[in-house]
């Protein structure tokens, strides 16, 4: 079975209906993700399939074969060596324990992705399905308004940069 | 010199090898050596047990404590970083090992000792006793928010000082020049008339030959440097890019998976089992039966888990198996009533004489409160990893407590407590659960049966139902008010007593007390829970002073200045959560306000929490959090400390509730043992007063005054009593304004 993981083509032998987690976690070594209730409940096992926000936990591998999945370790792209959702993550000091904490970046990069200028109850929406026992839910809140300043800047740099190009 | 003397040194001494070693042990003896091979690599020296010095002047500090998101492995190198006047950018941590070496004696020391000033001539000897108390426990304990209390207070500061200490009398030395016209700064020794300046390294050689009190002088709060502000924590870019190891994380050569069940009862064996329905699973390689649960090894944690879902296990039957959660409650009610008919309830506070209060009093106030087992459902369920050969064992795990894990390995084992590894890794969340070394002593049971390692990973399942609880308890309360409406008796029964030892004790000023407990038997295993048992008394302590102020017709803040006439400390705090939460001030209909205050681990916390009743829901809006620790050694760190209490807390007074059913826990899940989420997470806001007190801890003293602030304003709100936890199974009504 092929699987695309992080721009990459990963060609494993696996029974079809184990869930992606485990594949992630177990054959390919990418430790990132993390398990958590294995019912989708906490969203600690949170990876993007085709830049959507999915339970790795409940989704047999054989369901995403050939599909782009992205996992943590996979969302740090062009020359800045982490993405603008990690780079806020350590200025506001957001993790404690850490551990459901590749899920909460990874729901809020998936929201940031369709929307810079998330709203609290925006927040709301897509972060309520990452549980935190830490209880950094008020800087997470915190850490997705900075990381959306961080990508506006970054656009608006871009955009100028193209306009000077032309 | 008396014998004493020798032992009140801090001892140093040059390593074999052509090592270079400034041993500056502040136990007796000298230890660096011990610790050499197990912390320092090449062209590395080691500076005392809990730092070293390689040539490159990078100064590594070896923490004795676990990570668990607390930012310990950031706040206590910064407190021997600053005594030593080390350069920050040049300092790094090491977790120390899970050694006998690092058996956390500052801890016990601080834990028995409390705050008192240990005078110096007696330190050999209080050392050598605490040191030998706590090897005997074999503990390197990370819990009771005592990491900085103790661990930094007794040995990072001291640690940091006395290195400072022996390398200036080293450059003195050397460079002929009197110690006063030194300067040492950023891990440099400088001499500005002669213009001379070397590093920390240059003089580990001479320092090591040095030996320095065991009391070196310490900086007063306006030298500080480093503590007071709040660098990023180390810990926190590995956990942003998924890199983190993790318990659960680790990674052996030919490691296999392993699945377990226990009986749903607790402590109750297996029955006889028939292998046959997982025999020719692919992948799948060995029942394990470990008498009390049962265990699958196979390639992959799914397969594991899959098999031992299709395994026909059973279990004996035991006396606990029709146990209801009402036979839990009858059978203390029972016991309490029977202790008090015989007289012989457990005393612990005795104050004046209650009984003639009573007799004369014209309004007395009766209360009973009750709150719910409780799990810890840390976000990484429980896991440990193990590799047994003959005579040894290694394990990896997240510890709150190695040493205590490595011992009860050993002892299921039945091997050598010297021959028991304990890897440690990142914790996914403690909070006391991971001081409890049963998943340990399982993956070592396992893990003997094969040659080969054996990562055991529990079900969320099994986390919740296989926990070692915060227990249920029923609280009482009888109070006189005088003619003033001021608390002229205080009568209080509830059942057990752990620790903090004062959680059930009031900072009012009350003349006559009586506060006793009764023990009570039941089959469901006991575990610290972030706060223990503070997490229950601010509730039912604080609960009823607001009961007794709205008898007494007093505004609940009010009511409990009155009562601190004695207690400045606490009145500062509560006067500071007052006036930042606007208390007094109109709110909208349907919202309403709540005040607490309580003590754990010698911090001072009051809270107003801000609510609304929208119909039948609530919603948390604002919480207000004023602390006293003494002074915050990393305010950022405390403040997030502050925040994760209370959520953890709040989401207690909310949902949690573990319910005995035939014998075992009925919830399994997340969707039936809930969660507080983001929006339902209220804004928080902290503020910190430093009045130089001894160091009170972070972990846990923002828990227990939650659920208190929180039932007291759906009273203000509502006129509704929450007298049992939690609030979820309440009928809430806005403007039922029952009041009374």
């Amino acid at each position: 079975m092929k699987l695309n993981i992080n721009n990459t083509i990963h060609e494993v032998v696996v029974n079809p209906a184990t869930p992606l987690l485990w594949v992630i976690r177990e054959q390919l070594g990418l430790n990132g993700t993390k398990f958590g209730c294995g019912i989708g409940q906490c969203g600690a096992c949170t990876v993007h399939l085709e830049g959507t926000p999915i339970r790795s936990c409940l989704t047999p591998v054989q369901t995403v074969e050939g599909k782009a999945i992205t996992t943590i370790e996979g969302i740090a792209t062009g020359t800045t060596k982490l993405h603008a959702v990690q780079i806020a993550w350590i200025e506001e000091q957001i993790p404690q324990c850490g551990y459901c904490q590749s899920g909460q970046i990874m729901s809020a990069h998936a929201l940031l992705t369709n929307n810079l200028s998330p709203t609290d109850k925006d927040i709301d929406e897509a972060m309520s399905g990452n549980i935190c026992r830490c209880g950094t839910y008020p800087r997470v809140r915190k850490g997705i308004k900075r990381a959306a300043e961080i990508l506006e800047a970054s656009l608006s740099k871009k955009d100028t940069d193209h306009g000077e190009m032309e | 010199m008396g014998k004493w003397s020798r032992r009140a040194f801090i001892t140093t001494g040059v390593l074999t090898g052509g090592a270079l070693v400034l041993g500056v042990a502040i136990r007796p003896g000298n230890r660096a050596k011990k610790v050499k091979d197990l912390i320092a690599g090449d062209d590395e020296t080691v500076l005392n047990i809990w730092l070293k010095i390689d040539k490159d002047n990078i100064v590594t500090v070896v923490v004795p404590h676990a990570e668990m998101g607390q930012g310990v492995h950031t706040t206590l190198p910064m407190m021997l970083a600053d005594e030593m006047d080390a350069d920050w950018t040049k300092v790094r941590i090491l977790e120390a090992p899970g050694n006998k070496e690092y058996a956390n004696y500052s801890m016990a020391k601080g834990f028995i000792l409390g705050p008192r000033d240990i005078p110096s001539i007696l330190m050999g000897t209080v050392d050598g006793f605490f040191l030998t108390a706590t090897k005997h426990l074999n503990i390197q304990v990370t819990g009771g928010s005592g990491s900085v209390r103790f661990t930094g207070m007794f040995a990072m500061r001291v640690a940091g000082a006395a290195a400072r200490a022996v390398l200036l009398q080293a450059a003195s030395e050397q460079w002929e020049i009197p110690k006063e016209e030194l300067v040492v700064k950023n891990s440099t020794i400088s001499h500005l008339a002669s213009d001379r300046r070397a590093l920390f390294s240059d003089f580990a050689a001479k320092a090591a030959n040095l030996s320095q009190p065991a009391k070196p002088r310490l900086k007063s709060s306006e030298e500080f440097t480093l503590m007071g502000t709040s660098p990023q924590r180390f810990d926190i870019p590995s956990k942003v890019d998924g890199t983190a190891n993790f318990g659960i994380d680790v990674v052996l050569p030919n490691m296999k998976y392993a699945a377990i069940k226990a009986s749903p009862v607790f402590g109750v064996k297996v029955k006889p089992l028939a292998n046959e329905a997982i025999k020719d699973m692919p992948g799948v390689h060995k029942v394990v039966n470990l008498e009390g649960a049962v265990a699958v090894i196979a390639d992959g944690y799914w397969l594991a888990k899959n098999a031992i879902d299709s395994l026909p296990i059973t279990f004996e039957t035991s006396a606990n198996d029709a146990v209801e959660q009402s036979d839990i409650y009858d059978r203390y009610l029972r016991d309490m009533d029977t202790a008090i008919a015989e007289g012989n309830e457990e005393k612990d506070v005795k104050k004046g004489n209650i009984a003639a209060v009573f007799k004369e009093a014209t309004n007395v106030v009766e209360a009973e409160y009750r709150v719910p087992y409780l799990a810890h459902a840390t976000m990484e369920p429980m896991n440990c990893t193990a590799l047994v050969k003959e005579n040894s064992c290694e394990i990896w795990v997240g510890s709150q407590n190695p040493l205590g894990f490595a011992n009860s390995v050993a002892e299921a084992l039945d091997i050598d407590r010297k021959e028991v590894l304990v890897h440690n890794q990142f914790l996914g969340g403690g909070f006391g659960r991971r001081s409890v070394p049963d998943v340990a002593v399982q993956a070592a049971l396992i893990a003997k049966k094969v040659d080969y390692p054996v990562k055991l990973i529990w079900s969320r399942e099994e986390d919740i139902r296989q926990d070692h609880y915060r227990e249920a308890n029923v609280s009482r309360f009888k109070a006189a008010l005088d003619s003033k409406g001021m608390i002229a008796a205080w009568n209080n029964q509830f059942v057990f007593k752990n620790e903090p030892e004062e959680a059930p004790h009031i900072p009012y000023g009350i003349d006559n007390q009586f506060i006793h407990y009764t023990n009570s038997e039941t089959h469901v295993p006991w575990g610290y829970w972030r706060s223990v048992d503070s997490s229950m008394h601010a509730f039912f302590t604080e609960s009823f002073m607001d009961e007794l102020a709205f008898k007494a017709n007093k505004d609940p803040y009010q009511f409990r200045r009155e009562h601190l006439t004695n207690a400045p400390r606490y009145l500062k705090v509560l006067d500071m959560a007052a006036e930042k939460s606007n208390w007094g001030e109109a709110l909208p209909a349907n919202w309403g306000r709540g005040i607490s205050l309580h003590q754990s681990f010698g911090t001072i916390v009051a809270q107003v929490t801000e609510i609304e009743l929208v119909e039948d829901k609530l919603r948390v809006h604002r919480v207000v959090c004023a602390a006293d620790p003494g002074f915050a050694f990393h305010p950022d760190g405390f403040k997030a400390q502050m925040e994760s209490g209370i959520i953890f807390g709040l989401t207690a007074a909310l949902y949690g509730e573990i319910t005995i059913e035939n014998g075992a826990v009925k919830q399994s899940n997340f969707h039936d043992y809930q969660m507080l989420r983001m929006d339902e997470s209220p804004k928080i806001e902290t503020f910190i007063i430093t009045s130089d007190n001894f160091p009170g801890g972070a972990g846990e003293p923002s828990t227990p005054g939650i659920a208190p602030a929180l039932t007291n304003a759906i009273f203000n709100a509502s006129g509704i009593r929450i007298r049992e936890l939690p609030v979820k199974n309440h009928e809430l009504k806005a403007d039922s304004k029952i009041l009374g």
